[in-house]
């Protein structure tokens, strides 16, 4: 063909206009933007349980013996839920654009504050209420110095670890405190089972179900995502953004109040070297499943799968007598292929 | 023969593409394009939002590679492969977003990635001294080569952009909208520069949406339309607007502005007393009542935006805003938007999209309140109330799921607008609605603020475009160094009447 002179153009159309913006967005038809939407969603969540499919393959081979046994599934859950349940209250933070370092040293110093015989003395529901009234408190401290205090989350959270950290070893004088006999009701919650499985398990699937309502049911869910992704169009489209920022952190603290209150029923004491470096795990966890550490998008079920992963590697690598270094080496692989598998399902489907 | 026809014609020529197609996934961005660029010209690239301009430019610059076709440089086939091979052939590209680093200096950022360096250490001394001359090349002396650029003008910005260009000694430069962020003056200066290029014998590859601007500017204009290259090599200055127009769209209009109802306006919804805004507005007051669109005019920095942000509380400020007699919480956005107001703001992607997420949950994210009850979403409702307003504001696709950025920009306008059309809304505050919209979509959103209008919201109007300002305000105000210095109906004003206002500096008002 050749150059196209101005004669030679089409007389005007009436949908000419409804044809120029049709070609300017991508695919077919108008559905084509959510059935593509949900193959994303849905792929990336299969690669996930694909991937502890294939684990579980992995220990049923090297531990036949040993993998696939009651005591072994239920010890699998139990170490899952107290990372679970702060993994849940990060995802939230992550999605709403921050990151809280300070997970593992808040729940620490909840379940210190917990154990004190000041404490103790007021029995297991108290001792509950106060790790959890301790977590909060922090995490709304946190979540205070970021926006009210405009520090960077990286940098308040970092403070508050090493601190709360700090704490947690003055109130137990470096002692690990002991949960006494009178408070065996709260132990309960790791060795009373339920159709085979500790109360424990079940609080972590509740917190788990709770958040994923918060997050897609409710306008705070709603708010997350927008904070994250944008936060000055949440800001002009009248968000209070400060307020819910503070709030996310306040979930996060609330989150590790509550793993405290599982990690005191399971190991039965508080101790200010529990959850060390829990806030790696969380946060590895959070990234596997697919949430952007940018903000904005992600899921909680994919930050479950993603911890899943975590959990059964480290149990396959005690079950086979495997040196803790490789697990770390291993457990660096797993973030680095996860990242780099997302994005090239992202590429391909934009 | 078609193919000698065409080398004859084009032996002048410094670039060809010929033939250009590129397939994306669903759709044909480019559907065989024609592009001839003479050494020394001003080419106008025209085209309506999606017509394939960005497409075609970004294969310029190396960033896509067409599927077929050829580009031919100085007559030559080149191939380029990617950003740093379209550069080496001497092609630069200024994007709309310009590619700076706000944190280096005017000369760091010139010579970013090809720095004058010895064995890693960079020669400040030469580079400083390459900086002031491609500078004072471009008239702007004035700009130190160690200043930070974050602390530059927008204008001041793009001046470096050029001198970056220029460092790679481009035979061809490519701008995409330069003009968008630049007031009247800077836009004259912009000009100067331009056909300071020409003259030495770079060509510009121009695209703008203004058509005032080619025609003063450009020399010659190749239309797109659906990926396709409709015409080449139209004079710019003598081809008719009508022709022009209808050829990016067939139709016959440019701007078509609502009639102006014929009745009065409604109570004062809007007072404004005293508001300042330190070192920006200085104590300005003014009203806007029921019904009534008002329009701000003035040049960037002027003041017209802050004045808008602070009535809206996204910006620090003293003074005393009511809306329907209610004192406005100054500087509590969420306080605003519960009593009434909504703003669409001036940067569309960066203040008003989440671009990650559909259109349904970008128009519902201020409304949110509406479709729940102790927090707990109706998504039922939601839903369908995103379906009314994107079949009632007639967004195209009309998928209230299909994720925004994929829309066109009058279109993700149209979905900011729909954020605010629930009921209770009093005010609506517009900072450049049209910014980035092509012209049928233009005359839409027009329609669609008159209809607001005439159920009752009070309008206020910025708008750098003075007949956007003329035609579509019914009460114009003029503002120049946070103060205002005029106010009439629209009707009783012109284009130079008001530039004249707003760019002059002779104090005839108080």
């Amino acid at each position: 063909m050749t150059e196209v002179n101005p004669q030679k153009v089409s007389a005007p159309e009436a949908d000419e206009q409804a044809r120029v913006e049709a070609a300017a967005v991508a695919p077919s038809g108008p559905g084509a933007g959510r059935l593509a939407l949900g193959r994303i969603t849905g792929a990336r969540h299969l690669g996930l349980v694909v991937a502890l499919a294939l684990l579980a393959i992995v220990g049923l081979i090297t531990a036949p013996e040993t993998f696939a046994t009651t005591s072994n599934m239920v010890s699998l859950l139990a170490l899952a839920a107290t990372i679970g349940v702060i993994t849940v209250g990060m995802t939230f933070v992550i999605i709403g654009g921050g990151i809280d370092l300070s997970v593992g040293a808040i729940m620490a110093l909840a379940s210190v504050w917990a154990t004190t015989l000041a404490t103790q003395a007021y029995g297991p529901v108290v001792m509950a209420i106060c790790a959890i009234v301790v977590g909060t408190g922090a995490g709304l401290l946190n979540g205070f110095l970021i926006s009210y205090g405009r520090m960077v989350p990286f940098i308040a959270t970092l403070a508050m670890l090493v601190a709360a950290r700090g704490l947690a070893q003055r109130m137990s004088e470096r002692r690990t405190q002991l949960v006494s006999q009178d408070n065996g009701a709260l132990v309960e919650l790791s060795t009373t089972r339920v159709l085979g499985l500790p109360l424990l398990v079940y609080i972590f699937a509740v917190i788990v179900a709770l958040g994923w309502l918060i997050l897609n049911r409710t306008t705070f869910g709603r708010r997350t995502y927008a904070v994250g992704g944008n936060p000055e169009a949440a800001r002009l489209a009248g968000i209070n953004v400060r307020r819910h920022t503070m709030l996310l952190y306040g979930l996060s603290g609330l989150c590790c109040g509550i793993a405290a209150v599982i990690i005191m029923a399971r190991t039965t004491t508080g101790s200010s070297t529990h959850g060390d470096l829990y806030e790696l795990d969380a946060i590895a966890a959070v990234i596997i499943g697919g949430t952007l550490l940018t903000g904005g998008r992600g899921t909680i079920i994919g930050s479950i799968l993603g911890l899943l992963i975590f959990t059964v590697i480290t149990n396959l690598f005690i079950l086979n007598g495997l040196n803790t270094s490789d697990q770390l080496i291993a457990k660096g692989l797993i973030i680095v292929v996860a990242v780099l598998l997302q994005r090239r399902s992202l590429q391909t489907a934009t | 023969m078609e193919d000698i026809s065409r080398e004859q014609s084009d032996s002048s020529s410094l670039l060809q593409m010929r033939g250009i197609v590129k397939q994306f996934p669903g759709v044909r961005a480019l559907d065989g394009v024609d592009l001839d660029v003479r050494a020394g010209e001003v080419h106008c690239l025209l085209g309506q939002n999606g017509a394939g301009k960005s497409t075609l430019i970004k294969v310029l610059a190396g960033a896509h590679q067409p599927d077929t076709g050829e580009v031919l440089l100085g007559g030559e086939a080149v191939k380029l492969a990617n950003p740093t091979a379209a550069m080496r052939q001497g092609i630069a590209t200024i994007y709309q977003e310009l590619d700076l680093v706000d944190g280096l200096s005017v000369a760091e950022n010139i010579f970013l990635g090809h720095e004058q360096a010895t064995f890693g250490f960079t020669r400040r001394g030469e580079m400083f001294a390459a900086t002031r001359k491609l500078l004072a090349r471009l008239g702007h002396g004035e700009i130190r080569p160690s200043t930070e650029v974050g602390r530059l003008s927008p204008a001041g910005k793009q001046v470096v952009s050029m001198a970056r260009a220029l460092s790679h000694e481009a035979r061809l430069i490519v701008m995409d909208e330069p003009s968008a962020a630049l007031a009247h003056d800077e836009v004259t200066n912009l000009f100067r520069i331009i056909r300071e290029l020409t003259s030495q014998g770079v060509a510009v590859v121009y695209i703008s949406h203004r058509l005032e601007e080619i025609r003063e500017i450009g020399d010659r204009v190749t239309v797109l339309k659906d990926g396709r290259t409709v015409a080449v090599g139209l004079p710019a200055r003598t081809t008719p607007t009508a022709t022009v127009v209808s050829l990016m769209t067939g139709r016959n209009v440019e701007y078509v502005f609502p009639p102006r109802p014929t009745g009065g306006f409604g109570d004062e919804v809007l007072k404004v007393e005293d508001l300042t805004v330190p070192g920006v507005v200085s104590g300005v007051s003014f009203t806007v009542r029921a019904g009534e669109i008002v329009g701000l005019a003035g040049l960037v920095g002027s003041g017209r935006s802050e004045i808008m942000e602070a009535v809206y509380g996204a910006r620090r400020a003293t003074g005393k805003v009511t809306l329907n007699g209610r004192p406005v919480k100054l500087g509590d956005t969420s306080h605003s938007v519960r009593i009434g107001m909504g703003l669409a703001p001036e940067e569309r992607k960066a203040q008003g999209l989440l671009l990650d997420q559909s259109v349904a949950r970008n128009i519902t994210l201020a409304s949110l309140g509406r479709y729940s009850r102790f927090g707990w979403l109706n998504r039922k409702l939601e839903n369908a109330e995103a379906e009314r307003l994107v079949k009632a504001l007639d967004i195209r696709p009309p998928d209230p799921n299909r994720p925004i950025k994929t829309l066109s920009g009058g279109n993700q306008q149209k979905a900011v607008l729909g954020r605010w059309l629930v009921e209770g809304r009093k005010l609506l505050l517009l900072d450049e609605p049209t910014r980035g919209v092509d012209v049928g979509a233009r005359a839409e959103l027009y329609a669609l603020v008159r209809r607001l209008a005439d159920e009752g919201v009070g309008v206020l109007l910025v708008s750098s475009e003075v007949p956007e300002v003329l035609g579509l305000a019914d009460r114009v105000l003029v503002v120049r160094e946070g103060r205002i210095v005029h106010e009439a109906p629209a009707t009783e004003l012109d284009e130079h009447h008001v530039l004249d206002l707003v760019m002059d500096a002779t104090p005839s008002h108080g």
